[in-house]
């Protein structure tokens, strides 16, 4: 079994208390994880004064081409986890052990990460919006006599991270190049990816006194998100609604991502049901940019008949078979209590799970310890379905049915919407709409992300504020 | 100071045999004692004479040591919920003032229980296992505890006043903290505790001469927070004080020699960050202590990083009894080492309560040469019971 330590800003710590993981399928122990006090967190915050001092000291173009070490590390390299040696593959597998996200998935994520370590003066521009990655040494730039300056806004950013997907992790990875301090809460299931990209840092030159990995419980959590100045959250919309006023806390909740069909293409839905398809099951459909609903002036029953089709016989394949396309449960008392509350909408009328017919077997399959939910499309005849706006922790999608002129006011927050049509008038509507984040027009899926674009806010902005600056010397 | 009347002895012999055989006459004496009072018509207590009514057997006949405590049915906190409260109070007691402290209270009844003197003597005992080293004699403290209908508040302050000082205490409900954390008012509980954090690093500011303190886990990690980020050197700056030259930001710089903890669960992982991190490697003294409303308190083990910080208890016998049970069968002890609930028997003239499942679970320790009797460690929630309950909110 691995021993995972803390790492609290350069010092290794091994705590009295562990979290054990386990093998979703076999329930064998695979590791133990130190976990730390909220007290010790704080205590560890108090030190981020003089180590983001000494991080902004650091050339940015030093930083950058430690990314580029770390990236090729990250993939390439034996890395230390705790006491053992895990390989690129060894730590796939360990991840895909102990989440049930199938090894598959782990390892089409991970390379996610590596894409942004690998590209990151390219994700910083994009985060700056082109601003001259030396103004992060100068904390301004003065380009064709515009100036622009910067302050941060924190000592630290912390990051309390989920357990489903590695992919997320992209999302935190640029802060030291913006020469932030960084304190990370990893998911219970998944302290691997973390641990791993910040082993790449530091054995690519990242001193480790910025570098924090601070596995904690609820209450750790909270007090991240109380200390640092700067944070990320990822949680259901229960657990983040007491920060749902705290500018200091981007909360990553749940996605309600949407495919919109414009009166233009309802007709020809057929030539995109492979983007509905990834846009509902891809990584097991467990993402925040997965589509749970597709909405459609026209033809919703042929759409989810379609959808279904494709979707209904998918079938439970082992974590390793590079096949594998639904994600386990790990605890099957999740999945019956997910699909309890499936069972419980379809009980008010006016919705039709579309899959039942395609499918083979029934939603809810138990395997030994684990647990696997099958695909659902759901026919709802009106948005006011109880099912019509749910997200699930597997594909499921509703389809709606809603005139054009109404469809904008009424989809709710959408963080990702892929507005299929070619009309410039509705494309407009689209770009102006306040209840979407991300936004595709066009053939694409809603898990297309670019990383040097927002994604529930941008880290620049959050970890910067621009100021007004005058130079007497200028 | 003088020790208050009923005080027991402390066990006398030569080998820890011995010493075990007369703990144990020591307690079969004192179960005789304690249900002859609650029993008789003359001096009893209301309660019991009237449950007396439907047992089995004669409480007055049929226990004559603690074997035969099994004879009585499983205490049942409930009874405690509600009046009349003189239903509790012995008759022998006559006329003498009462006092009634409340457990929990933020759903429904809280449950009470009546005292005369025995927090005194509870603590009278514990203070007895205290080093004067780091508890000076004569020196201060400071409660930074529940206040309230809370035994803590009167009991911390009684055991300065027997050690010789003078105890000043915060405002502090726990029921508050309770409603905002059920109510998911994360900013408005801890905008609570920071008050209750800025009365205590009021006092230590005032130049009371401060040296001992009674702290929960929470608190305490909590005061270290606020001394380490610089809060007392603002108090004092505030109040036009000269900071002393090496600072003040810790608790050792704050004067503070000797912490006696408890209230909420207390795990070998804080203990051992308490130590190391917060306490200058031990060199502010801390004992923690396991207790409630019910039993009084039980002592540590001292504490520290040769036994992995593991914290046993051990009761204040014969005056209460901690036992270590099957869960599914009261009346079975589990092995030594082994894990089971925690099954408690308060036994003085003011308050019987026999074998109350207490909402904990430990592992069964064995007696040894400072306390010769059954102790308990490793102390968290009952699994069972988990879960429901907010716990250890101060």
């Amino acid at each position: 079994m691995i021993q995972i330590p803390a790492l609290r800003f350069g010092k290794p710590y091994t705590s009295l208390d562990k979290a054990t993981l386990i093998h979703h399928v076999t329930g064998e122990p695979v590791a133990e994880v130190s976990q730390v006090t909220g007290s010790q967190i704080a205590r560890d915050v108090g030190l981020m004064e003089r180590a983001h001092k000494e991080l902004r000291a650091i050339p940015i173009r030093d930083i950058l081409a430690m990314y580029k070490k770390a990236a090729d590390y990250f993939v390439n390299a034996t890395l230390p986890c705790g006491d053992a040696e895990l390989s690129f593959d060894d730590y796939v597998r360990n991840l895909s052990a102990t989440t049930g996200s199938p090894m598959v998935f782990c390892k089409r994520n991970a390379l996610k990460v590596h894409y942004v370590l690998d590209n990151i003066e390219e994700v910083i521009a994009g985060l700056t919006r082109g601003l001259d990655v030396e103004a992060l040494d100068k904390g301004f730039s003065n380009k064709n006599g515009r100036m622009q300056a910067f302050y941060p806004t924190t000592n630290v950013f912390g990051a309390v991270l989920p357990s489903n997907s590695p992919g997320v992790h992209s999302l935190w990875v640029p802060t030291l190049a913006l020469k932030m301090p960084l304190l990370l809460k990893p998911g219970r299931e998944e302290p691997w990816t973390p641990f791993r990209v910040l082993q790449a840092f530091i054995k690519a030159g990242i001193p480790s006194q910025y570098l924090g990995f601070l596995p904690t419980d609820h209450a750790g959590a909270s007090d991240i998100l109380r200390l640092c100045g700067r944070s990320m959250a990822f949680g259901d919309d229960r657990t983040m609604a007491p920060y749902k006023n705290d500018h200091r806390v981007e909360i990553h909740g749940t996605g309600y991502s949407k495919i919109i069909f414009g009166e233009d293409q309802a007709d020809n839905y057929e030539r995109y049901v492979d983007i509905m398809v990834e846009s509902v099951a891809a990584n097991g459909g467990r993402a925040c940019v997965n589509a749970s609903a597709i909405w459609t002036p026209r033809n919703a029953d042929k759409i989810a008949d379609a959808l279904a089709k494709r979707l209904g016989p998918m079938k439970p394949r082992a974590w390793d078979n590079p096949d594998c396309e639904i994600s386990a449960f790990a605890k099957p008392e999740v999945a019956e209590a997910i699909n309890n509350m499936l069972e419980d909408g379809l009980k008010t009328p006016g919705a039709t799970d579309v899959t039942a017919k395609y499918r083979t077997m029934p939603r809810l399959v138990t395997e030994g310890r684990i647990a696997y939910l099958l695909p659902a499309v759901i026919r709802c005849e009106t948005p006011e379905h109880p099912l019509a706006n749910k997200e699930f922790l597997f594909p499921y999608a509703s389809v709606i049915e809603c005139p054009q002129a109404d469809v904008l006011k009424r989809i709710g927050y959408t963080l990702a919407a892929s507005a299929i049509t070619e009309d410039p008038a509705f494309i407009a509507e689209v770009m102006a709409c306040p209840h979407i984040e991300r936004l595709n027009i066009g053939a694409l899926p809603t898990n297309r992300l670019t990383w040097d674009q927002p994604h529930e806010g941008n880290l620049f902005t959050h970890l910067y504020k621009q100021r007004a600056l005058a130079l007497a010397s200028a | 100071m003088i020790d208050t009347p009923g005080k027991p002895t402390p066990v006398t012999g030569a080998t820890l045999d011995e010493k075990i055989r007369n703990a144990r006459t020591q307690l079969d004496a004192q179960v005789r004692d304690v249900v002859q009072w609650h029993f008789n018509p003359e001096t009893g207590t209301p309660f019991w004479l009237a449950k007396a009514k439907t047992f089995n057997f004669n409480p007055l006949k049929d226990v004559n040591g603690w074997e035969d405590i099994k004879k009585f049915p499983v205490f049942e906190d409930d009874w405690l919920r509600g009046g009349p409260v003189r239903q509790w109070v012995p008759k022998g007691f006559g006329d003498k003032p009462v006092y009634v402290f409340e457990t929990g209270g933020t759903t429904g009844l809280p449950k009470t229980r009546i005292v005369l003197d025995d927090f005194k003597i509870d603590y009278e005992m514990m203070s007895d296992t205290l080093p004067d080293k780091s508890f000076p004699r004569g020196s201060n403290w400071l409660m930074l505890g529940p206040s309230g209908p809370r035994r803590l508040r009167l009991a911390i302050e009684h055991l300065a006043q027997y050690r010789g000082g003078i105890c000043f205490a915060i405002d502090l409900d726990p029921r508050y903290v309770v409603k905002c954390l059920k109510a998911r008012k994360i900013a408005e509980a801890q905008a609570y505790k920071d008050h209750c954090i800025d009365q205590s690093i009021t006092v230590l500011a005032g130049g009371h001469d401060i040296k001992c303190m009674f702290t929960t886990p929470k608190l305490l990690a909590a005061l270290d927070e606020a001394i380490r980020n610089g809060k007392l050197e603002d108090k004092y700056r505030e109040l036009g004080k000269a900071i002393p030259s090496g600072g003040l930001r810790s608790i050792k710089s704050a004067g503070i020699t000797g912490i006696f903890s408890g209230g909420t669960e207390f795990t070998p992982q804080f203990t051992r960050e308490a130590y190391e991190e917060m306490l200058d490697n031990g060199d502010v003294y801390m004992t923690p202590t396991y207790g409630n409303t019910l039993m009084g308190l039980a002592c540590s083990k001292p504490i520290g990083p040769e036994d992995g910080f593991k914290i046993s208890y051990y009761a204040p016998q014969p005056r209460a009894v901690i036992e270590v049970v099957n869960p599914e069968n009261f009346e079975e002890h589990v092995s030594y080492g082994g894990t089971g609930r925690v099954l408690l028997s308060t036994l003085t003239r003011e308050f019987f309560v026999p074998r109350f499942p207490e909402r904990d679970e430990g592992e069964r320790e064995k007696p040894f040469d400072k306390y010769p009797w059954d102790g308990v460690s490793g102390v968290r929630p009952f699994a069972a019971l988990s879960g429901g309950t907010v716990v250890g909110v101060y």
